[in-house]
């Protein structure tokens, strides 16, 4: 037992050097000072919805730098992902679409530390490829013809949609509140739905088949990312690892590249 | 007998324990206010609705599918049957997307169907009834198929020598020597229709009184409103229990 802690143990400062060797130069400082920490097994992490694309790549790019962590995503709604903590399932890291859903999974005392802002994200209009219904700005969402749809309120994308109305001062004429924004955003991809509002992110990750317009300045109001470790993390040590690799310059290169902002 | 017995104790645990699990979260104070909401009340109303409606296709359609499956020798009756069964392995929202790849607005089916006419399923109640019947049905044809092809037919022939037409035979006599696995069929049809979540919220939406049903207001509930999702899970099992515990005698087989 002892033997193969040890041995992970230098398997882990062993691995961490060959990060130093192989990552380039800007993410190192901020990835490497955990190293010596024993980093191996699996590592489950709940990601919101929104993150799928710029988490699947920060998954590849981690288990690179340290190819004994094997990383699971588990990818859904914050709310269902909140809902799945709170009743017990072994997360390592949560990384949610709104500080409103970590602040109740911190306040259940579930969190280690605190949580980290690590990316900012915000909403725009997205519509099919050639924009079949000629939408040109937020107030087609009030005309009854346009099927609109719109992220579930109780999701962050659906608070931030709501936040967002009222800001425009639209009454929307909404024909489904989608349960996370991954299903409003293939449904507007597959052209079953005229339009509705998703994060720039989602435009990015689906430019084949969905165009964007922007909101006016004002209205693109924006919604904060945090990440933190559980208290009861399975695998506290490459949970603390994966935040800093996410935390670090590399990931937030890969945020930005997906069009997160990032602080 | 005593291994069989403990062996059934434990499988009537692992649907009571959760049962017990509901009842002991849900919120009994605020129970009245919670169910008596628009909202709830709403996709109670639509469950039910689109429900009945799915087990009343599913007997319009299903019995002479199941008839036919039964009945006749012609080629690919097997794919056909695999086929039929097929939403009851799939999952729901996989489901859900091929009847939106179908009968969407840009669908194999739907996109004419629009064009020529404006009409549109998904994101209507008829889409909740269609997605609902698209899982419920198989539970119809399975139960009556086997009934269908256990009927003895020689009953069925003496009718025929007496003098009743094909279609008499099969209202007079088979019918009736297949009523019990019928009402079974319908039953199940029904009970998987109104717990229907995953194609429905895929291919109908969600929108309170049009689409919303009330496994998607639990869904929806649990992100916003956790007592809220546990009182109507707690409603939709009772509705359920009502239901099946009343139909017991005079519609599920039973001594």
């Amino acid at each position: 037992m002892t033997i193969g802690v040890l041995q992970s143990a230098a398997l882990g400062v062993a691995l961490a050097a060959i990060a130093i060797g192989c990552g380039d130069a800007s993410a190192d400082d901020s990835v490497a000072g955990s190293g010596e920490d024993t980093a191996s097994g699996e590592l489950l992490v709940f990601a919101a919805a929104s993150l799928t694309d710029a988490f699947g790549d920060i998954e590849d790019a981690f288990e690179k730098a340290f190819p004994d962590v094997e990383v699971q995503l588990n990818l859904a709604g914050s709310s269902t992902l909140r809902e799945q903590i709170l009743g017990g399932a072994p997360a390592s890291v949560f990384a949610s679409a709104d500080e409103t859903r970590m602040d109740e999974v911190v306040e259940a005392e579930l969190i280690a530390g605190i949580p980290m802002v690590f990316a900012s994200n915000t909403l725009t209009i997205a519509v099919p490829t050639a924009n079949p219904a000629g939408i040109t700005s937020l107030d087609d969402f009030a005309d009854p013809p346009v099927l609109v749809g719109a992220c579930a309120v109780g999701v962050p994308c659906g608070d931030l949609s709501a936040a967002v109305f009222t800001a425009a001062r639209v009454d929307p004429s909404i024909d489904t509140y989608e349960p996370d924004v991954r299903s409003l955003l293939a449904k507007i991809a597959d052209g079953e739905l005229d339009t509705g509002l998703v994060y720039v992110t989602d435009v990015a990750a689906r430019a084949d088949a969905v165009d964007e317009i922007s909101l006016p300045p004002g209205i693109d109001i924006a919604t904060s990312y945090p990440i933190a470790t559980l208290l009861d993390a399975p695998n506290p040590e490459a949970a603390a690892l994966f935040v800093e690799y996410v935390l670090s310059d590399e990931g937030r290169r890969i945020l930005t590249d997906h069009r997160f902002g990032t602080p | 007998m005593v291994p069989l017995v403990v062996l059934a104790a434990i499988a009537s645990l692992l649907f009571v324990l959760p049962l017990l699990g509901l009842l002991q979260r849900t919120p009994w104070g605020d129970l009245l206010d919670i169910v008596s909401d628009e909202v709830v009340l709403d996709a109670l109303w639509l469950s039910l609705v689109t429900s009945v409606a799915a087990a009343i296709l599913s007997v319009v359609f299903g019995v002479p599918l199941a008839w036919v499956l039964s009945r006749y020798r012609f080629p690919g009756r097997h794919v056909l049957r695999a086929v039929v069964i097929l939403p009851m392995v799939l999952p729901p929202v996989v489901g859900g997307a091929a009847l939106l790849f179908a009968l969407g607005r840009r669908g194999l089916v739907g996109e004419p169907l629009y064009d020529a006419t404006g009409f549109l399923l998904p994101f209507s109640t008829w889409g909740v009834v269609v997605a609902n019947t698209f899982v419920a049905m198989p539970f119809l044809v399975l139960t009556v198929e086997g009934a269908f092809s256990g009927v003895d037919r020689r009953f069925e022939t003496a009718a025929a020598t007496l003098g009743a037409s094909r279609y008499t035979v099969f209202r007079r006599v088979t019918i009736p020597m297949i009523a019990p696995a019928l009402r079974a069929g319908v039953v199940l049809a029904w009970a998987r229709a109104l717990g229907e979540f995953g194609a429905t919220v895929t291919f109908a939406g969600n929108l309170q009184g049009r689409t919303q049903t009330m496994p998607l207001a639990v869904f929806v509930g649990l992100s916003s409103d956790r007592d809220a999702a546990i009182a109507i899970s707690l409603l939709m099992v009772t509705v359920s229990l009502i239901v099946l515990v009343s139909l017991r005698d005079r519609w599920w087989p039973s001594k």
